[in-house]
C-alpha cells in the first residue's frame, strides 16, 4: 500500500525534534495571564487602544466556560501549559530539498504542489528558490495603485489603526465565544485587506501568499473590509500537508462587506489530523463571520476541510442590509479519528435577504463528521429565503456522520428549504468502477468528487484541481 | 483473424458459493476469440453469478475448479487488473455515479487500461475523437456524454451506454449480463446493433440471456443451457429456439 498524506505528515512530524533547539526564538514564557497579553501586545509595538482591546477580551474570556454543546471527544486542554508567543523562525530547518524527507516531497507531488512552492513548505531557505519578497512586492505594487490594501494584520495597526479600529471586533464582538476571545487576547498576527469603493480587486488575493501564511501562528486574526461596490476574492490555506508544532489553533476572521459589495472567501485546510490511531493533530477551533452590511451585499464562503484532529469550525453570514446574499459551501473529511463539527449561521436581519447552504460530509474510517447550522429569520426580514441541503457519504462502516439544523424563523413570509440526505458508497457503484479497469483508489477518489462536485466548483480554478487531488490522497487507502 | 488453435477462455468444472450456498457447480465452457456464445436458462440457475465470477466481483468464493483467459489464470486477477487486460461486463443494472461526468469517466477508464498495457494516454482532444468516432458506429446522441454516469438515464440509455463503454474500451472478451432485460423492442434492436459492429475475429462475446428474443438480432455461434449450477446441453442457435417452444422444464428433465 502507498504511503498516505497522514503517514507522510506522521513520518515529517517525527523531525521537528531534531531542529527544535537550535532555533533562538523570542518567546513569552509558558502560561497565560495578564502580563502574558502585555508582553504580546508590546512585543508587536501596538497603541494603548489595542492593548486595552486585548486586555477586555481577555478578561472576558477568564470568566467564559469551554464551548460543550458540539458532539466533539476533546480531552480538557491546559491553556497554562503553552507559549502564547513565539517571534517568527527566520533560521530554515534544510539547505536544501536534498535534506528533505522524500515521502513528503511524493506528497507535494501528488497534489501538483509548485516546485517553488515545495520547498519553502518543508522548510528550506527559499530565497535562492523563490524571491517571495520581490513577488510580494510586485503584487502590492499593483494592489496599491487600485488602493487595494493587502498585508499583515500587524503592518495594518500601524499602517492604518483608524480603519482596523474601526472594523476590529465589529462582526465577531469580544464575548462572542470563547475561543474567539482567546484569539482577541493574544493574536500573533494574520491579514488585513481593505479594497475602496467601487474596487474589483484584480487577482484572486493570497495564492503567493501560502507560503507565508505557514508562519502566521496559531492565533490568527483576519480582517477583510470590502468598501461600497466592491469586490474580492481571497483564498485562505493550503492543500499541502503542514507541519505546525502548536496543537491548538484558534483563529478569528471579520469579513465586512457594505453596500453593493461582494466578498468570496475559499478555504483549503489541510493541518497536520494525528497518525492513524489518532494520536497528535491539531485542535482547530476558528470563528469565522461576516457580514453583510450594506444593501445588496454578498458574502460567500467556500472550504474545503481535509486536515486537523478536531475542525470547529461555522463561518457564517449576518445579513443586515436589504437583499444582501449570504453563502456557504462547504466540503468537510475526516478520515482514521478525525472529528468535524462544522456549518454556517444564517442570520437573515434586512427584507429580501437570501442565503444558500450546500455542506457535503465525507467519513471514512472511524472519522465523526457533524453538520451544525443555524439558520435564523428576525421579525423584520421579510421575504426572507433560505436553501440549505446537506449530504453525507459514508465510507465504511465504522465512521459516523451526523446532521444537526436549527430553524429559528421569525417572520410569516420566509421560506425556508431543508434537505439531507445520508448515502454509503455502495459495492456496487465501487464494483462498477474496478470493472472498468480503474484501482479501488482511484475508483473511491472519483467518486467522493462527484458527490463533492457542487462545491469544488465553487472554488476558484487553480484550487479546485488540489482540492480534488487533496480528497484522494486524504481517503488513499480507505478501500480494498 | 480467428485464432482456431486455442481458447481465449476455458473454464473448467467451475464451483462458486455465494454466502456459503453453492451456485455454480462444475461448469465447463470454452470459448474461442471471434465466436458468440450465449448462456440462457431459468432464473436461479447460476447466470449472473458466473458473469460475476468471471469479472471478479466480491462475495463470490470460487471452491473448485480452473478458468484461464489468454492463457493465464484468470482467478488470480483483481477485478481492475482482469478489466484492463480486456474482459468487460456490461451490467444487467448499470449504476449511477452522481457527479461523475461520464466522459471524464470513460476516459479514466480508457487510460487506465492504456496504462497497463504500456501504450501513451490520451489526452482530452485525442480521446473526444475517439468518442465521436464511436458515437457515430452506434448511432448515439452526444447530450449523454456530459452528463452523470447513468444519473437520470432510461433504461434504454443504460444499456447504450453499456455498449458505448464497451466500443471505447475494446474489450477482448465482452459478457453481456442480461443486456435485454428491460428493453422495448426498439431499444432492443439498437442495443443489439451496436453489439454486431462490435464483433470482430478477436473479440469474444459471452451473452448472458433469459429469452431467445436477444438471439433473433446477435446470432450466437452456439447456446448452452445453464441449469442448477451446470451447463446441461449445449448446440447451435436452433437450441434457444427450441427452448422457446418447450420451455426449460424440458431441459432441467433432460
Amino acid at each position: 500500500m502507498s504511503a498516505t498524506a497522514r503517514e507522510v505528515v506522521a513520518a515529517a512530524d517525527v523531525y521537528k525534534y531534531g531542529f527544535v533547539t537550535d532555533i533562538e526564538s523570542d518567546s513569552a514564557p509558558i502560561g497565560l495571564d495578564e502580563s502574558t497579553v502585555r508582553f504580546i501586545s508590546a512585543k508587536k509595538g501596538e497603541p494603548e487602544w489595542l492593548l486595552e482591546w486585548r486586555l477586555e477580551c481577555f478578561r472576558a474570556w477568564l470568566k467564559m466556560p469551554t464551548p460543550d454543546w458540539t458532539k466533539l471527544k476533546i480531552e480538557p486542554i491546559d491553556y497554562q501549559a503553552s507559549t502564547y508567543y513565539s517571534a517568527p523562525k527566520t533560521t530554515p530547518k534544510y539547505q536544501s530539498l536534498d535534506e528533505v524527507d522524500p515521502e513528503l516531497l511524493k506528497t507535494y507531488e501528488k497534489l501538483g504542489i509548485p516546485l517553488h512552492e515545495r520547498a519553502a513548505l518543508a522548510g528550506v531557505a527559499v530565497d535562492a528558490v523563490f524571491d517571495s519578497v520581490s513577488v510580494a512586492t510586485t503584487f502590492k505594487g499593483e494592489l496599491a495603485k487600485m488602493g487595494v490594501i493587502f498585508c499583515s494584520f500587524g503592518e495594518a495597526v500601524r499602517e492604518h489603526p483608524d480603519l482596523v479600529r474601526e472594523y476590529l471586533g465589529s462582526v465577531v464582538p469580544t464575548t462572542d465565544n470563547f475561543f474567539a476571545a482567546l484569539n482577541s487576547a493574544v493574536f500573533s498576527d494574520g491579514s488585513f485587506v481593505y479594497i475602496p469603493k467601487g474596487v474589483r480587486c484584480p487577482m484572486e488575493l493570497s495564492t503567493y501568499f501560502r507560503i507565508n501564511a505557514a508562519n502566521s501562528g496559531q492565533f490568527e486574526r483576519t480582517l477583510i473590509i470590502a468598501d461600497e461596490g466592491s469586490h474580492v476574492s481571497y483564498l485562505e490555506g493550503c492543500t499541502a500537508p503542514m507541519r505546525d508544532e502548536n496543537q491548538l489553533h484558534a483563529a478569528v476572521v471579520e469579513l465586512v462587506a457594505l453596500k453593493d459589495a461582494t466578498i468570496k472567501y475559499s478555504t483549503v485546510q489541510n493541518w497536520y489530523p494525528g497518525d492513524a490511531e489518532g494520536k497528535g493533530g491539531i485542535y482547530n477551533f476558528v470563528t469565522k463571520r461576516g457580514e453583510c452590511r450594506g444593501d445588496n451585499a454578498k458574502i460567500s464562503w467556500t472550504q474545503v476541510e481535509t486536515g486537523s484532529a478536531v475542525t470547529w469550525k461555522y463561518p457564517s453570514c449576518v445579513l443586515t442590509g436589504d437583499n444582501s446574499v449570504g453563502e456557504f459551501f462547504s466540503v468537510a473529511l475526516t478520515n482514521h479519528y478525525q472529528q468535524a463539527d462544522t456549518g454556517t449561521k444564517m442570520i437573515h436581519i434586512g427584507k429580501n435577504t437570501k442565503s444558500t447552504i450546500i455542506s457535503k460530509g465525507i467519513s471514512a474510517g472511524r472519522g465523526q463528521n457533524t453538520y451544525r447550522g443555524l439558520v435564523k429569520v428576525l421579525p423584520k426580514a421579510a421575504g426572507a429565503r433560505n436553501t440549505t441541503r446537506c449530504d453525507s457519504l459514508l465510507i465504511g462502516d465504522r465512521c459516523g456522520a451526523h446532521t444537526v439544523p436549527y430553524i429559528d424563523v421569525y417572520n410569516r413570509s420566509a421560506r425556508v428549504e431543508h434537505e439531507a440526505t445520508t448515502s454509503k458508497i455502495s459495492e456496487d457503484q465501487m464494483f462498477y468502477c474496478v470493472q472498468r479497469g480503474l484501482s479501488p483508489d482511484d475508483a473511491l477518489s472519483l467518486i467522493v468528487n462527484g458527490f463533492a462536485k457542487e462545491v469544488l466548483k465553487e472554488l476558484p480554478m487553480e484550487f479546485a484541481v488540489e482540492a480534488q487531488k487533496l480528497l484522494a490522497v486524504s481517503l488513499e487507502g480507505s478501500v480494498g | 483473424m480467428k485464432n482456431t488453435e486455442m481458447n481465449m477462455l476455458e473454464i473448467k468444472n467451475l464451483h462458486a458459493r455465494v454466502d456459503g450456498r453453492e451456485i455454480l457447480k462444475g461448469i465447463d465452457l470454452s470459448v474461442k476469440a471471434g465466436e458468440v456464445h450465449a448462456i440462457m436458462g431459468p432464473n436461479g440457475s447460476g447466470k449472473s453469478t458466473l458473469a460475476a465470477v468471471l469479472s471478479g466481483r466480491d462475495g463470490y468464493e470460487v471452491t473448485e475448479g480452473t478458468v484461464e483467459y489468454m492463457g493465464k489464470n484468470l482467478l488470480d486477477l483483481a477485478a481492475d487488473t482482469r478489466a484492463r487486460e480486456g474482459v468487460f461486463l456490461a451490467f444487467q443494472y448499470p449504476v449511477e455515479l452522481p457527479g461523475v461526468n461520464n466522459l471524464y469517466f470513460l476516459r479514466a477508464a480508457v487510460n487506465a487500461g492504456r496504462r497497463h498495457r504500456g501504450e501513451p494516454e490520451l489526452d482530452a482532444g485525442q480521446f473526444l475523437k475517439a468518442v465521436r468516432k464511436t458515437l457515430k458506429l452506434l448511432d448515439l446522441r452526444e447530450d449523454l456524454l456530459n452528463r452523470a454516469v447513468n444519473v437520470g438515464f432510461s433504461g434504454g440509455e443504460k444499456k447504450r451506454n453499456e455498449i458505448f463503454q464497451m466500443a471505447l474500451l475494446e474489450p477482448k472478451l465482452a459478457i453481456l449480463d442480461e443486456t435485454d432485460s428491460g428493453l422495448d423492442i426498439d431499444a432492443l434492436r439498437q442495443v443489439s446493433e451496436g453489439v454486431n459492429k462490435l464483433r470482430t475475429p478477436d473479440r469474444a462475446f459471452v451473452l448472458i440471456t433469459h429469452y431467445q428474443r436477444l438471439l433473433d438480432y446477435i446470432v450466437p455461434d452456439v447456446v448452452h443451457v445453464l441449469a442448477g449450477g451446470r451447463i446441461v446441453r449445449s448446440g447451435d442457435k436452433s437450441l434457444a429456439l427450441e427452448l422457446e417452444k418447450t420451455g426449460y422444464a424440458s431441459v432441467n428433465a433432460a
